[in-house]
């Protein structure tokens, strides 16, 4: 609580760090709890696997159409693959992949791919604009592996995680076939060892011959997580070749926002195209925002707090626009801002200010409030509820502000106001 | 009796000298007997001076030999914070409350490694502290919405924690201990670890228990009431509305075994007996309504 708003929300570790707020559009961030996440994309994932020392096929990057048949003919072969790179995942179900057997065939995919609004089972209806691609060499194929890590709460440790069924949505595997999900927990002082890596690459059946290139896969990944603040990476599907090699033909990594502080390189991968706008703007000035369905939006202090709002608003019938917790240390200047933020949204109808002032006292709230509204030309319903340190004041700025401010005298009753003041009671 | 701390808890602040600690250690040494309890700062490079009255020493280990103090709050900035528990739990405390936001998930993995088999006990980080109101308030919430009394509430949110009070307190019922445990994936403390000492209290009659989606602490707190507790419980989760979509990943999901939900969290609590709300502007109410029978 210490960083106020920091600008997080939900935290978005999702919790695991499992979040479970989702917002309507595949976002960047998701959170949970004041711990965002920060996601990049797989042709960027392949090059921190790289210098990890994960064996990976070749491939550029690229932005253009022309690019994408240059890389083709540089990187040489006879078969290419064509791949979105977008920040969601379940790409090529959505027909964001494609293997192409000549460099027309490259143009006439990357044509395809090139700004489409790729729809995946992470997108949302709406899909997500596809603005970069990735041209990789064409891989022989002999079987798919899923290896993974994440955080693991429960017992305080990086938990590694590797199944034969690769290739496929590992959530379904876990819901179906357990069994077929093998688990380390690792020892943050001894690392992955060749032991443990050996021991869960025979499990998930890859042969003798490549269980070195297996190790060199397994442990890499672990060290990149450790030494680049990862909170999940996934390599799906890990791959045996033809010709016996073990190779990483996807890559997905969720970094800890807690720690970009100290890694620069990380935040120099964040592609902003592939965030909510709105969230972009909200966290310019520290807001965790995060963009809802409904039409009453809601301005809160503490992402508890802020969840209990909208949950308060719903079970009085109405629903809420948005998540916003402007923090603990909220200024007039961040109040306006938010108050911006929301009014962006053609659908809001109303809007509930829900502060319980511990630090932030109410006083301050009030008058970054009675600010905002004057500023933004208020055009909806604004119901106000304050309690906490210097709550009188705080009330008294609002009475006497000529503001049309309905005052809200706990959390259910302004609950209540708000909800019949979105459908114009 | 209380849980944790009480007035004569004598306590050392890592961070004291800096903006965040200053305001925060004014507050808690003008509530109650805070003045007495609050004895001790740490600066390495402030040592000898004095913030209105409180010395100032170089490490954690001196000031808990010159004043004798067992406890210590937490203020120092993120990236540091994860060795200011290290020399708390090196310096052998009963207790450790990390107030700081934003420690690097990683850096935590390696403290809470550290303190495997060591006996200092962490709150935190990324929590509003504690407090027993009247005796002693470690950390940054309002004190004066709370009242002496025979509730305990334990609680993953900060504000949301100060909504169960504030309606405590405005239906006349005092507080025996108010703990926030934080909402960070890696911390001290968990839901059923505060429960069991509510529990063994004589001065707690009843608890409410404040939860929020992510991980399966609630559930795994409840199924521990279910069998063990003697005391009835209250308890909401934050998040029902929360769009149930991908967790972090599929990876995270798997690992939680599918928990996490709100809905999902609920509906374990409710089976083991304990009185639930949907609605958290109804969590004195219910407190109130259970302790009327």
């Amino acid at each position: 609580m210490l960083r106020g708003i920091f600008g997080a929300l939900i935290r978005y570790a999702r919790d695991n760090i499992s979040v479970k707020l989702r917002p309507r559009v595949n976002h960047g961030a998701l959170f949970v709890r004041k711990i965002f996440i920060m996601k990049i994309h797989e042709y960027q994932g392949k090059e921190i696997l790289r210098q990890f020392g994960v064996p990976t096929p070749r491939g550029v990057a690229c932005f253009s159409v022309d690019e994408a048949v240059a890389a083709a003919k540089q990187l040489g072969g006879s078969v290419w693959v064509v791949k979105a790179q977008i920040h969601a995942g379940g790409r090529g179900k959505g027909g964001g992949v494609k293997v192409a057997k000549s460099p027309e065939q490259v143009r006439e995919y990357a044509n395809q791919i090139l700004g489409m609004q790729l729809v995946t089972h992470q997108t949302g209806p709406e899909g997500q604009k596809v603005r970069r691609l990735l041209i990789e060499e064409g891989a022989q194929i002999v079987k798919e592996y899923y290896i993974g890590m994440v955080v693991d709460r429960g017992t305080q440790r990086v938990a590694l995680m590797a199944s034969s069924e690769g290739g496929m949505d590992i959530e379904e595997v876990a819901a179906h076939t357990p069994e077929k999900i093998h688990k380390v927990w690792i020892d943050p002082v001894k690392g992955l060892t060749d032991a443990e890596s050996d021991d869960v690459a025979r499990k998930i059946g890859i042969p003798e011959v490549a269980l070195a290139e297996a190790r060199a896969c397994l442990q890499g990944l672990y060290r990149a997580f450790v030494e680049k603040d990862a909170m999940l990476a996934e390599i799906n599907p890990l791959v045996l070749t033809g010709d016996n090699h073990v190779r990483a033909l996807d890559a997905k990594f969720n970094f800890d926002s807690n720690a970009l502080y100290r890694r620069p390189e990380i935040v120099e991968y964040r592609d902003l195209d592939e965030e909510d706008p709105a969230e972009v703007e909200a966290s310019k000035f520290d807001l965790s925002y995060i963009s809802l369905d409904g039409d009453i939006g809601c301005l809160v202090n503490g992402a508890g707090l802020a969840m209990a709002t909208m949950d308060i608003i719903k079970l009085y019938g109405g629903n809420p626009a948005n998540f916003l917790d402007v923090g603990g240390g909220a200024s007039k200047e961040k109040v306006t801002e938010a108050f911006k933020l929301m009014l962006k949204n053609p659908k809001l109808k109303a809007i509930l200010v829900n502060i319980f002032g511990g630090i932030m006292r109410c006083d301050v709230i009030a008058e970054g409030v009675v600010a905002a509204a004057r500023e933004v030309h208020l055009s909806v319903p604004l119901v106000v509820r304050l309690e906490g340190t210097n709550v009188e004041l705080g009330k008294k700025i609002l009475a006497e502000s000529g503001l049309p401010i309905i005052s809200g005298n706990d959390m259910a009753d302004a609950a209540q106001k708000v909800v019949a003041a979105a459908k114009g009671k | 009796m209380s849980i944790l701390i009480n007035k004569d808890t004598r306590v050392i602040t890592q961070g004291m000298t800096g903006k965040v600690g200053q305001f925060h250690t004014f507050h808690c040494r003008a509530y109650a007997n805070g003045a007495n309890c609050f004895v001790a700062g740490v600066n390495p490079k402030k040592a000898g001076e004095n913030f209105e009255g409180v010395p100032v020493y170089a490490s954690v280990l001196d000031a808990k030999k010159a004043t004798g103090a067992t406890v210590s709050v937490i203020y120092v900035p993120p990236s540091g914070a994860a060795a200011a528990i290290d020399e708390a739990v090196d310096a052998d405390l009963d207790l450790v409350i990390c107030i700081t936001e934003g420690i690097p998930v990683h850096d935590m993995l390696k403290t809470r490694y550290r303190m495997q088999g060591k006996r200092t006990i962490l709150i935190g980080p990324n929590c509003p502290g504690l407090i027993t109101p009247d005796e002693i308030k470690i950390g940054i919430m309002p004190g004066h919405i709370h009242k002496k009394g025979r509730i305990g509430v334990v609680s993953r949110s900060g504000t949301l924690t100060y909504e169960a009070v504030g309606q405590l307190t405005a239906l006349g019922m005092g507080q025996s201990s108010c703990v926030g445990i934080g909402g960070d994936p890696i911390n001290g403390m968990k839901h059923i670890d505060v429960m069991k000492l509510f529990n063994n209290d004589p001065e707690t009659d009843a608890v409410i228990m404040v939860g929020e989606i992510g991980g399966s602490d609630e559930e795994e707190c409840a199924r521990w009431i279910k069998d063990n507790m003697k005391k009835p419980v209250v308890g909401f989760i934050a998040g029902v509305t929360a769009p149930e979509g991908k967790r972090m990943g599929h990876a995270g999901a798997i690992i939680s075994g599918g928990q996490g939900g709100a809905n999902d969290k609920l509906a374990v609590m409710e089976e083991c007996g304990i009185h639930i709300t949907r609605n958290p502007a109804e969590m004195g109410r219910v407190m109130q309504k259970v302790l009327k029978g």
